[in-house]
Order: C-alpha cells, then structure tokens, then sequence
C-alpha cells in the first residue's frame, strides 16, 4: 500500500527557508533519513512545497471558479512537504516517520494518510469469483458434450 | 482497533523494518544463518511480550540486537552452541563471537551477503524464494504460505531443510568470488523476478494479497540495487518491475477480466512507478554504454509502451529492434512469439506471420494457445478468413481459461 506522509505548515515553514547555517545541518539530517528510507527500497517520492506566498488557490463554488493568490492566513490548514512510502501498513509508516529528524525546527506534526488501491473499489471480487466458477463449470458442461 | 491490536501491528512493522539487517549482522557475527535466524526470532519473541507494557523502544533495532546477543551468550554459556559449532566448524578451540560490534558499521555488506545466502544456487529455487522472503523480507511462514497459495507446514518444512542444506555444505559468509559473482548474481534476481511474476500473473478473483508480492520483489530489489549500485542489471530488472507495476491498476476490468496492455486505459498507469522505471533504464544504459543486458532489455520494452500516451504513439519498432536483441540474447520460443507480434505491429501482419510460422514446428509451443491466438490474428489481417477462423477455433481449445476461450470463440464466428 501506499501512504503519504506530509508536514504540517507552521509559522517557521511559512516564513520559507531558514537561515544558511540551520539549513544545511537540517537538510543533512534530513538527506540521511530519506537515503534510509531509499536504502530501505520504501521511498517513493518526497520534496518540499514552497510557503503558501508562493501558491494560489482555486476555489469551486456550484458552477463557478475562481482564484485566489497566497498566502493563506489559516497555517494550521497547510502542507509543507510530503513523502510517498510504500509500507505493508500504515504502522509502518509511522514507524519510519518516527524516526525522521524535525521537519520545522519547532513543534511538527506530520500526518499520514494511506492511498486508495485497487483492492478498495474491489467489492466485486467475491461476485467476480463466483462468476468465474459458474462460467468454468459451463464450460467444462459444453466440453463434455 | 484495541490498543494491543495497534501494539501487535506496531511490532511487525518494526519487525518488517529490523529484521533483515538483524539476521545479517547476527550470521556475521555466528557464522550460521539458521542460528542467526533462532536467535533473532526469541528477539522478536522478548519484543511480543515486552513492548505491549513497555511501549515501542526508540531505537527497536538496537533493543533486538541487544536481545538476540544476550539470549546467544546464554546459549553459549550453556554449551549447547559450543558443541554444534565443535561439530561443524571441526575447530578445537571457539572463538567467542564479536559481541560489541553494532548492526550499523557492517549494515550494507552484511545485507548483500545474506541476499546472496539466501538465493544460494544449491537450493532449489522454491526454497531460494521461500527463503528470501522470510529472510530478507521478513515475512512469516503464514504469509508466504498464502502468498503461493501453498500449506504452511510446506513453506516451513522448505525452509528448515534449506537452513540444513546452507549448513551442511558449509557456505561461508562472503560475497561470492568475482569470477562467480555474475552467476551468482543471475540466481538473486532470478529469485526476485519470480516473486514478482507470482504476484503480477494474479488476476481478479484471486487472493488480493498477491499484489503485496508485486511490492515485497521491488523493495527487495530497490534494496539489492541500492547495494550494488554498478550492477546494470540489477537496475535494469528493478526500472522493469517498477514500470510493470505501474500497470497494476489498469489490468483488470470491472467484471473482473483481465485486460490486455493495448486496451488498458492510461490514466490508471502510475506515473511515478514510470518515471522511476525510466530513471533505472536510464542508469542501466549509462553504467554500460548502451548494451543492455536481458533485463535491461526487457525494461526498455516495457518503456516503450510506459512512454506511449497512447497505444496508437506506440513505438514499434525500436520494440522490434529490443525483441531482435532479446531473441539473440536469452533465446525462448515464448521471445520469439513476442518478436513476431512485434514485428507485425512494426512492419505489418505479414511481417510477424513469417516469424510466426517459423515457430509452428516449436515442440514446446504445441500446447500454447497464444501461438495459434496470435496467427489467427495476423491471418484475419490479411484477408485469410478460414485460416484465421480454424487457428482461434485450435486456440479455443487449447486455452484453460473459461473467458478466454468464450473470447477466441467469439473471434473464430466473426
């Protein structure tokens, strides 16, 4: 299965990167973390968004689009960054993400969420099998005669 | 779910995590892979009864090599161990093992070398994958039983006679020698490949657990190529899996039959899996200049249609050209069919009929219904309507698939 885990905004993603200094130590600790998870073969996909300032938003109402520019004052409705895992369950997903370093130099919260699959529009799966065994049994009947 | 539901499922994420490097670092250190594998299960055992109360440790790989030491100086203290190594080493005098070593100074070179234990070419090959799936990917017997729709007592019977089998021929724990390595080296990812196949082949109605198999070969085999990350083909059977499953999605239609590559819609193809495929392909054909090994040639078919937005944009022909080189390489009459269609996609129905028809005298082809499938096809396409019709009747009866045979039938009314 497929989980994703993004970073919750906070003030600090907001305001963008931080300073040189905090930054490359941050991303160094980071680098080591996602290169486990890719050694681990686990690790889809992962990068950083920009802060809201950057982004925009369409907004649907019945009929109507329309689009409005960041930054987005509600911090605790945004993303900072994501990481696509591919994990037996979703505890393993928390598992792995325990062990990542802070992602904003404050407190962070980082949420998970699992993908939908294949097997989750498979309601059909048990009516599909006793298709399958009917259209063999008839088969096998029209071979016998 | 209860909180010691959460707590079980916890631990066999970490298990799923922990264990593969813990029994190499154990095998390392106890030169035995079956007693590696003994000791690291009471670890899992010790976690069972302990972290419920205890909670998840902050560094569980640390806590389980910590565990598994202490059981095996226990062990050794008793003697137990100090006789079986006497029997098996022949040594007169044993070496304590290097305790204080941690997992993490040897992680990478103790991984590969239990990847190469694993999928050793003295074990038959069922016991290489059984093997490697509860080594290295850590899944318990219960799990590969259902995954190959196998009894558990058989999986279990299968591992404990290839732990016997490692043993008593003595395989010592190092990398196989350079002038074996490419051999070696084929049997791990033949291993690999078969797992995936045994998931991908699976269609509707089947087990839904059979795709995990699909995930549990790639992690595997992203794990062996972050490894060895020179070996071409490793990428290049890793950049196949990933963009064969990227189809996984679109394969099966929603009364459950199966669709074929050139029917599936797109938009169900993951587009990551491809782009990781394509960046594998890539660095297969940069790490050797352009001259693709089998699985790299396989991932570059696969390519082709993963680049294709649509099938019609479909190229053909270097498809053709990848056949041609894959028939010289790994010859097999099934390559051949592949070629024919192939080239009857590239250069026109009566192109892929004459290297179609070649294979009519194919002995191993004589049961297979795609071969008369295929003809009959090609036949339709150049007007020979009564030919066509009596190879799709033939193919019909050779086919064991109900739906497929109602489908040729169709086709051989028309």
């Amino acid at each position: 299965m497929k989980v994703m885990a993004f970073v919750k905004a906070t003030a600090e993603t907001e305001a963008g990167l931080p300073p040189v200094e905090e930054f490359s130590t941050m991303m160094e600790e980071m680098g080591k973390f996602n290169a486990e998870m890719i050694q681990a073969g686990i690790l889809l996909d992962a990068d950083g968004l920009k802060p809201s300032s950057a982004g925009a938003r369409v907004i649907f109402s019945g009929d109507k689009r329309s689009v409005v520019d960041g930054p987005f004052a509600e911090t605790k409705e945004l993303v900072a960054g994501y990481w696509i895992l591919q994990v037996r369950s979703l505890e393993e997903a928390v598992e792995w993400m325990k062990r990542c370093p802070n992602p904003t130099g404050a407190d962070s919260v980082i949420e998970l969420r699992p993908h939908y699959e294949a097997e989750d529009f498979g309601e059909l799966a048990p009516a599909v099998q006793k298709q399958e065994a009917e259209l063999n049994a008839l088969a096998e009947k029209n071979k016998q005669q | 779910m209860t909180a010691a539901d959460r707590t079980h499922r916890s631990i066999e994420a970490v298990w799923r995590i922990e264990s593969a490097k813990l029994i190499a670092a154990l095998t390392r250190i106890v030169r035995d892979v079956g007693l590696a594998e003994d000791l690291a299960q009471d670890a899992l055992l010790a976690a069972l009864q302990q972290w419920p109360d205890a909670g998840v440790p902050d560094n569980p790989g640390a806590w389980l090599m910590a565990t598994a030491k202490h059981r095996a100086i226990d062990l050794f203290r008793r003697n137990e161990l100090l006789e079986r190594k006497h029997q098996e080493l022949g040594k007169s005098e044993t070496v304590m093992p290097d305790w204080d070593a941690s997992i993490d100074d040897h992680v990478g070179d103790d991984l590969l070398r239990l990847v190469f234990i694993a999928c050793h070419p003295i074990l038959p090959t069922e016991s290489r994958v059984a093997l490697t799936l509860r080594l290295l990917g850590g899944l318990t017997t219960e799990e590969i039983a259902r995954a190959f729709l196998a009894p558990v007592a058989t999986i279990q019977q299968r591992v404990v006679r290839a732990k016997k089998t490692l043993s008593a021929a003595g395989v010592p724990f190092e990398l196989p020698p350079r002038n074996q390595l490419a051999e070696r080296l084929a049997s791990v990812l033949e291993v690999l490949y078969l797992i995936f196949n045994e998931g991908y082949a699976a269609t509707a109605g089947d087990d839904w657990t059979r795709p995990a198999l699909c995930e549990d070969a790639l992690r595997l085999g992203r794990i062996l190529a972050g490894l060895m990350l020179n070996e071409a083909e490793v990428h290049g059977l890793v950049a196949l899996m990933e963009i064969q499953a990227s189809r996984l999605g679109a394969r099966v239609g929603p009364g459950g039959e199966a669709i074929l590559l050139l029917d599936q819609d797109r938009s169900r193809w993951n587009q990551l899996l491809i782009r990781r495929g394509l960046r594998g392909l890539a660095l297969a054909e940069r790490l050797t200049n352009g001259v693709l090994g089998p699985y790299a040639m396989q991932a570059a078919i696969a390519a082709c249609h993963g680049r294709a937005r649509t099938a019609a944009e479909t190229d053909w022909r270097r498809i053709a050209s990848l056949y041609d080189a894959l028939a010289i390489a790994t010859p097999s009459p099934v390559i051949e069919l592949n070629r024919a269609m192939a080239h009857a996609m590239a250069f026109g129905p009566a192109a892929g009929l004459a290297l179609a028809d070649a294979l009519l005298v194919e002995k191993s082809l004589a049961g297979y219904h795609l071969l008369p499938s295929v003809r009959g096809d090609l036949l339709e396409k150049l007007g020979r309507v009564e030919e066509a019709r009596a190879e799709f009747e033939r193919a019909a009866s050779l086919t064991r698939n109900a739906r497929e045979r109602e489908v040729l039938l169709a086709r051989a009314r028309r």
